[in-house]
């Protein structure tokens, strides 16, 4: 059951997100964007967008942190355990709760504005509700579990973390998961969920933040393509004599 | 010089009735479908007035197009790089749905569903977002010939600047109609503010278009256009804007709303112009000063030099013999009688106007006077100020020198001819007056009012032995085989790569078929008889019989 778990999900889930992107990409890059509804209302927008999205970007930060830095190297630098979670905790507490308030609002505006309402597909639905168990589980874990220590102490650090790298590293240890609080594992199961989702919904705009944006003369010249005007390649026996 | 070639449009306010069909042709060849119920990639303004999208010409509010920074130098005028990325989650300029309008549709089913009643019934108008009952209070074009403007002219940004010397009484009010397009800009700040680098101006024309493979829906460019003339398809998530037809264009035509337009008042032809010199022009420091600046942008095509560089730059050479017949340098930089709309934007429109002197000709002849004599003409037109100060505005940044010698040109032109037309002896002071020739006049009048079309459209079309394989041909696939994608998952319009016209010919044939009120969840149910061809009896047509099960397979 561990090795089901911590095992053969985890890697089917990460084939599904990378495959599944690539397969994406490849076939449908007209349907990749990020669906915007901004058209139809944006006073609520306005006010939980950039709540959401800051807050993610933190919360993303912080797994970052979390889960991909070894205790090893925060001690290395002088950060001792307590000065650690004292720093995620508020980092994780302020992100967490932006980004939480930020999705409240943002379901909320989904669910009243009509034609928002209309313009939710199924998959925005399924998608939502991955995303939103993903986020209360992730707070509950921060508030529960390392405020309160409800259920006992545990140091991610030394038990998700070390999974999650070896996870990475292709050589997974489903031992220190099964020993992981409850909250733990069902915060990762319903991420991991998440992530075999992310290339068939619109989450996929993730990976096109504009960052090139930055570097990029103002103004794009293009040519028609001369190899291949029009949508086809030209037919055998139609070659360009020109 | 770098020199590159610009397909251009030029339109004669002159002679728009503001009939609107190049509005209803360009809307039916491009955005009739859901999502862009609401774009009109060409719509005809009644000036004064708001405009499409309400106020769009503020850009103290809108914040479109380019603006001259503390340090000297041309930035957008909507903030940098930085400030986009920044505001990436909700854009703070991007006009709403109101500003547009709500699209709608009428429930005419009820016309003839409804049971036998006292009263007639009613369609009622259904918002095409929501599909429910809604007040119809805008559109795109709620003050058609001044209509309502007791209560909205005064929000014209035009109008406002001059407002102190405007008095809104009917009997000394004016109008003209403005059809506007995208002005396939040589600086577009659309193009400059897309994060993703979606908006492209093509090398070959310098038409301005948006890659949809590559939009990801930011809505910069929305918020970037000072013209509001790219648009968000709210069912696909991307940008829309108008195409100049290329299509067409790459095959010779001209543009639907030029071929469909009754007033022939609009010419396209090719501009060669100087990219190396584009930058500079656009950071004129002077609003006055930019609308002589790029006029200096435009090379002259029988300039052998311009020939040579022109050569170099990969130019063929019936594109450059294109460029010399070409009725937009003419009406640009020969006879110097088109404007651009709105230079103070920066962003070198390719879309160009020649100002209107019916109001001023109108004025004349109300006070009896004759309206073709060049003195009483030109008396006018130093006369009526506010007119002019308004046209002002519109193309040149408020400044009147320029609007006044082209209405002269266009009066002199008018008196000039008469005396021709009426077997009179021409005076050739007429001409000399607006320091033009006789022989000039009269190839203006020509161009202007006899407007042949082979005169009015010089359109190159790309080289005959490509033609196999553009757009608008698309001969090596059927029709049948395009399509896919899914979209309960993924949005309307997911799936491969389509051509354009493919794509509009199933969009179309779906819409054929289909006659819900708003979203088609039900789109083979019904037939929409306005659309209905009149071949085959599509399923639907007629209530299933009873004794036989219902028909699947419509005949289209």
């Amino acid at each position: 059951m561990d090795v089901f778990l911590w095992v053969i999900v985890p890697y089917l889930c990460l084939a599904t997100f990378v495959v599944g992107h690539f397969w994406r990409y490849r076939y449908d890059k007209f349907g990749w964007t990020t669906r915007s509804s901004q058209l139809y209302e944006d006073r609520m927008l306005r006010i939980g967008s950039p709540l959401f999205h800051f807050g993610m970007l933190g919360v993303v930060g912080g797994h970052v942190i979390g889960l991909l830095i070894p205790r090893g190297w925060t001690e290395a630098v002088g950060m001792d355990d307590h000065l650690y979670h004292y720093v995620a905790v508020i980092g994780g507490l302020l992100a967490g709760i932006a980004a939480t308030v930020g999705l409240v609002i943002l379901i909320y505006r989904r669910r009243t504005v009509g034609p928002v309402f209309s313009a939710t597909t199924a998959m925005d639905k399924v998608m939502y509700l991955f995303l939103g168990a993903a986020i209360v589980l992730g707070m509950w874990n921060t508030i529960a579990g390392s405020i309160f220590t409800l259920g006992g102490e545990y140091n991610y650090r030394e038990g998700v973390s070390v999974w999650y790298r070896s996870f990475l590293a292709f050589n997974p240890d489903p031992e220190l998961m099964a020993d992981a609080p409850i909250g733990f594992q069902l915060h990762a199961l319903v991420a991991f969920g998440l992530f075999a989702l992310w290339p068939f919904t619109r989450l996929v705009h993730v990976f096109s933040a504009p960052v090139g944006y930055l570097t990029r003369p103002y103004i794009v010249y293009r040519s028609r393509d001369d190899d291949q005007l029009g949508s086809h390649k030209p037919r055998r026996g139609w070659d360009r004599v020109g | 010089m770098k020199v590159m070639a610009q397909m251009a449009m030029v339109m004669n306010l002159d002679k728009c009735i503001g009939c609107h069909t190049c509005s209803v042709t360009c809307k039916q060849a491009w955005t009739n479908r859901t999502g862009t119920e609401y774009v009109w990639f060409n719509n005809v303004e009644t000036r004064p007035g708001q405009g499409y999208p309400r106020r769009y010409e503020d850009q103290e509010e809108w914040k479109g197009g380019w603006t001259i920074n503390k340090r000297g130098r041309l930035a957008l005028k909507g903030g940098g790089r930085l400030r986009k990325l920044f505001t990436i989650f909700s854009n703070p300029k991007m006009p709403k749905i109101q500003d547009y309008y709500e699209p709608w549709t009428y429930d005419y089913a009820t016309l003839t569903d409804a049971p036998a009643q006292e009263h007639t019934p009613v369609a009622r108008p259904k918002s095409l977002l929501t599909g429910k009952d809604m007040k119809i209070t805008w559109s795109s074009n709620w003050d058609d010939n001044l209509g309502g403007s007791a209560a909205t002219l005064e929000h014209d940004p035009m109008l406002k600047k001059i407002s102190d010397k405007v008095k809104f009484e009917f009997e000394e009010t004016f109008m003209f109609y403005l059809p506007r397009i995208c002005e396939h800009c040589l600086n577009p700040s659309c193009a400059a503010s897309c994060p993703s680098g979606a908006i492209y101006k093509r090398a070959e024309d310098g038409i301005v278009l948006v890659d949809q493979d590559r939009c990801r829906g930011w809505r910069m460019c929305i918020s970037g256009c000072p013209y509001k003339k790219v648009y968000f398809n709210h069912r696909t998530g991307k940008a829309e804007k108008c195409t100049f037809c290329f299509p067409r264009i790459e095959v010779g035509l001209p543009t639907v709303c030029s071929e469909t337009c009754v007033g022939r008042l609009r010419y396209i032809g090719l501009m060669l112009y100087d990219a190396d010199k584009v930058l500079e022009a656009a950071s004129t420091t002077d609003e006055h000063g930019l609308y002589e600046a790029q006029r200096e942008v435009f090379l002259d095509p029988n300039d052998p030099e311009v020939q040579r560089a022109a050569e170099a730059a990969g130019i063929p050479r019936d594109w450059v013999q294109a460029a010399q017949r070409s009725p937009i340098y003419a009406l640009i930089n020969r006879f110097k009688v088109a404007l651009p709309l709105h230079p103070e934007y920066r962003t070198m429109p390719m879309v160009w106007y020649i100002p209107p002197l019916s109001p001023v000709v109108d004025v004349v002849k109300d006070t009896g006077y004759d309206a073709e004599d060049k003195g009483n003409l030109f008396a006018a037109i130093d006369a009526l100020r506010i007119p002019i100060e308004y046209l002002a505005e519109l193309f040149t940044a408020g400044d009147v020198a320029p609007v006044d010698r082209v209405l002269k040109k266009l009066a002199a032109m008018r008196s000039y001819m008469r005396d021709i037309n009426m077997g009179r002896d021409p005076d050739p002071s007429i001409p000399a007056a607006v320091g033009m020739t006789e022989e000039e006049m009269y190839d203006m009048y020509r161009l202007l009012a006899i407007a042949k079309y082979d005169e009015r459209y010089v359109i190159p079309p790309a080289h005959a032995e490509q033609a196999h394989s553009l757009e608008e041909l698309a001969t090596e696939c059927s029709v049948s085989e395009y399509g896919g994608g899914n979209p309960e998952i993924f949005g309307e319009g997911s799936g491969g790569l389509t051509p354009i016209a493919v794509e509009n010919f199933q969009m179309l044939q779906d819409r054929q078929t289909a006659d819900s009120v708003a979203s088609p969840a039900d789109k083979s149910s019904r037939v929409n008889l306005l659309n209905w061809d009149g071949k085959g009896s599509p399923s639907g047509l007629f209530p299933p019989r009873q004794d036989e099960p219902r028909d699947e397979e419509g005949t289209p």
